[in-house]
């Protein structure tokens, strides 16, 4: 059924939807309002559901990780500072194959401290061992945490899954969303079904000591399953399209990709923007194109080098930075290509938006036109020089 | 062998004194139980993959979190309706409860969950090396504390963890001793059967750490009670309930068989501080018995 | 795919810890034993078993040699003995 919604609203809906039995979060800005709708939906008996008001966001992370190993389903939600506080946890979630699902608002880091939008926190735990799926909009966001329950609770996959959201931007945006009923929901998403739990009846250890005779392999197991990870996606999204009627790759999605000689490669909320911009410049007769990638995290190598082997020029956007290397996105990308024969000619790095600075269309025309040929590597744009100074006397 | 929910096979030092709690712990309790427990001694010897000591379900995750990790247990426990019949203990050492692990554990007590929160206090951190934490007492020498021309070992109190539960307005605190099986395991029976959130700290006298004999553990423990430099009490509801009553001995018999304390034995003056702290303890509690037919 | 993950339950019983003895040995006399069952209340291992006076004794295949169950023993009725070849 199809409502205006903010952001959060759309997005505590479909958890409510998804039935997790325990929600356990703290508050940080701008993933509140999710928290808090969650906190309301519960408090008007709309959801059966144990919500624990706990004291940190390691603790929020660690009561989820309780939760789901007691075989009940769970679900938190955090950004920035806190995304960093439950870091040790994320880690340990994922080896501990454990699938909690998690939103994060994504928001730059500190310091400086800043609470507006970019990919900071997000693409900093891309190692973690998550699953971590970027929504270009709210309807996206919504129907990504659905298909995160289904892909993380399967069987042969058992890993935590990240669904971002571009804090205040889509968190706080207005958009009008199409909401799937209990009924579609309950055919997508079967109830969970641990294959291994705390349970009296049936007593394991979980958590051992791992010493180095055994470690790699759990670790080799973590990387495979990611691999797994990648061809199970589009056969879900498959299934989604049948039950929803609406299609995702899951993975990326080309835009105008065909012919276009200039391709931007990017994720998140910032690909409306640039689809706004193609449509533009495509009026004008000028060959643009964007590749969103979808999924960060397992990084779809083999669809990025379908999508862009015959691109001429290319540009990442990164909304992060790897500081003192290469920006993030942009690195993996062009792994993607090194020693193949078929690539782009070049493959520059921009850097945008960072700590909620506006992209606006004249930004991506910017780097349309700087796609010139010359290699380009971690330009900054929309940069305000005189801000800068080499020393503090 | 004898019945027990903690199996033997397990890597801990001969003598060790957390190792004979835990198992008494977990004896009192019964097979319906839930262990969650922080990095330590305890989950580093009794669960060193492929093999397991624990034959009940056992959890264990990171170094600080046992309390919030127990707090996610019990939520999904109550969430599945079996809340009335199933116990959650966490556990962990002194430093994991009272230092790193203390936000994770005062938030568990807040929230006032059905758990049992149990703190084996070796007084150091001991799996990594006998170094000092927030529950090593006055003037113990540690690897981080240690005794020197310019240190008289580790300058600090114990924080007192039993009152800082209290406060928290929690049913039931408890002090046990590893020296005192049967009380231990008493204890632990009795917090079980209050709903809300218990904390039970147990003194447990560790070989290698305190340097002593590993069959001294139970006469070590002993003789911290006896001094009265650890007191086993118990408050319910807020109010000290309970206390051992013991007939003081100087407290010079208990540092003399430690050789973390063998850097006090030629200074009178600081053990007449330790001998403070034991008075302290020994008014401030009531823990002196009756003298009898006086 | 799944590596090292889960432990099963008492599953250390596989870890025979007996070898660790350098020393001595508990050696239960079983004369004056009164089952107060004191012995097997300390012992870190729980590998000493016993149902009624005089029927006590340890499983050496786990016992450490730490002592503690002949230093708790009311009636001294265990003794620590050398380990053979130590």
């Amino acid at each position: 059924m199809k409502e205006l919604l903010e952001g959060s609203m759309a997005v505590a809906e479909i958890v409510k939807l998804c039935k997790p039995g325990v929600i356990s979060a703290y508050p940080i800005t701008p993933q509140t309002h999710i928290v808090e709708e969650l906190a309301q939906i519960v408090a008007d008996g709309h959801l059966n559901a144990q919500f624990v008001n706990v004291e940190s966001e390691h603790s929020a992370a660690s009561v989820v990780l309780g939760a789901v190993a007691t075989g009940v389903r769970a679900y938190t939600a955090t950004s920035s500072q806190g995304l960093f506080y439950m870091a040790e946890v994320l880690y340990n979630i994922a080896g501990m194959r454990l699938p909690v699902i998690m939103t994060t608002a994504a928001r730059a880091i500190s310091a400086p401290i800043n609470i507006w939008n970019d990919h900071q926190d997000v693409v900093s735990l891309r190692d973690a061992g998550w699953i971590q799926l970027h929504a270009e909009d709210i309807q996206e966001a919504v129907d990504l945490h659905l298909i995160a329950y289904r892909l993380g609770e399967d069987k042969s996959i058992m890993l935590p899954v990240m669904v971002c959201m571009d804090g205040f931007i889509l968190t706080h945006g207005m958009e009008t969303v199409d909401m799937p009923t209990q009924e579609q929901v309950d055919k997508f998403l079967p109830p969970y079904k641990a294959p291994y739990k705390l349970d009296v009846e049936n007593p394991l250890t979980l958590g051992p000591l791992v010493d180095p005779e055994y470690y790699m392999e759990a670790r080799y197991a973590l990387n495979e399953t990611h691999k797994e990870a990648l061809a199970l996606i589009p056969k879900l999204t498959a299934e989604f399209a049948k039950v929803f009627g609406r299609t995702y790759n899951g993975l990326v999605e080309g835009y105008q990709l065909k012919d276009a000689e200039k391709v931007i490669v990017a994720m998140g909320s910032v690909c409306g923007t640039i689809k706004e911009v193609i449509d533009e410049l495509r009026a004008k007769g000028k060959k643009v194109g964007l590749l969103k990638i979808t999924s960060l995290r397992p990084f779809p190598v083999n669809a990025i080098y379908d999508a862009l082997k015959s691109s001429p020029k290319v540009a990442v956007i990164d909304r992060a930075l790897s500081l003192g290397s290469f920006a993030p996105l942009s690195a993996e990308v062009k792994a993607v290509f090194f020693g193949k024969t078929k690539k782009p000619q070049n493959i520059s790095s921009f850097v945008v938006g960072m700590g909620g600075r506006d992209i606006t269309k004249d930004s991506i025309k910017e780097i349309f036109r700087l796609m010139n040929g010359k290699d380009k590597q971690t330009e900054f744009i929309d940069l305000k020089p005189e801000l800068l100074k080499e020393n503090y006397e | 062998m004898s019945k027990t929910l903690f199996a033997p096979g397990h890597t801990a030092c001969a003598g060790c004194g957390q190792s004979m709690a835990a198992r008494l712990v977990l004896d009192a309790a019964g097979p319906n139980t839930i262990i969650v427990n922080n990095t330590g001694c305890l989950e580093v010897f009794s669960t060193k993959y492929p093999e397991s000591s624990w034959e009940v379900p056992f959890i264990h995750s990171l170094f600080e979190n046992a309390a919030a990790v127990a707090s996610g247990v019990e939520s999904a426990i109550k969430y599945l309706g079996k809340a009335d019949n199933i116990n959650i203990i966490a556990q962990g050492g002194d430093g994991s409860s009272a230092d790193i692990g203390l936000q994770a554990l005062s938030g568990m007590l807040e929230r006032g969950h059905n758990i049992l929160y149990v703190c084996y206090d070796n007084e150091a951190y001991m799996n990594t090396g006998v170094q000092r934490s927030g529950l090593t007492p006055f003037d113990t020498n540690t690897t981080t504390s240690p005794a020197g021309i310019a240190s008289i070992g580790n300058l600090r109190p114990k924080k007192p963890m039993p009152e800082i539960a209290n406060a928290h307005g929690i049913p039931y605190v408890a002090v046990a001793s590893s020296g005192f099986g049967q009380d231990l395991q008493r204890k632990v029976k009795k917090a079980l059967s209050i709903k809300g959130p218990k904390y039970i700290q147990v003194h447990a006298p560790c070989p290698l750490g305190w340097r002593h004999e590993t069959n001294l553990t139970i006469q070590v423990a002993k003789l911290a009670v006896e001094t009265g430099l650890y007191p086993l009490i118990e408050y319910e509801n807020g109010a000290l309930s309970v206390r051992r009553q013991i007939t003081p001995k100087p407290v010079e018999e208990y540092l003399k068989t430690q050789g973390r304390f063998k850097h006090l034995l030629n200074k009178p003056e600081e053990i007449k501080k330790i001998q403070d702290i034991a008075d302290n303890n020994i008014k401030k509690y009531g823990l002196r018995a009756e003298a009898q037919g006086v | 795919m799944f590596g090292p993950l889960i432990c099963k339950p008492g599953s250390s019983k596989n870890n025979k810890t007996g070898p660790w003895r350098t020393e001595s040995r508990p050696k239960f006399l079983k004369t004056n034993c009164i089952a107060c069952n004191m012995c097997v209340v300390v012992c870190p291992e729980a590998c000493i078993s016993g149902q009624g006076k005089n029927t006590y004794d340890v499983d050496l295949n786990y016992c450490k040699g730490c002592g503690n169950c002949a230093a708790i023993c009311p009636k001294k009725d265990i003794e620590m003995v050398k380990e053979e070849g130590a």
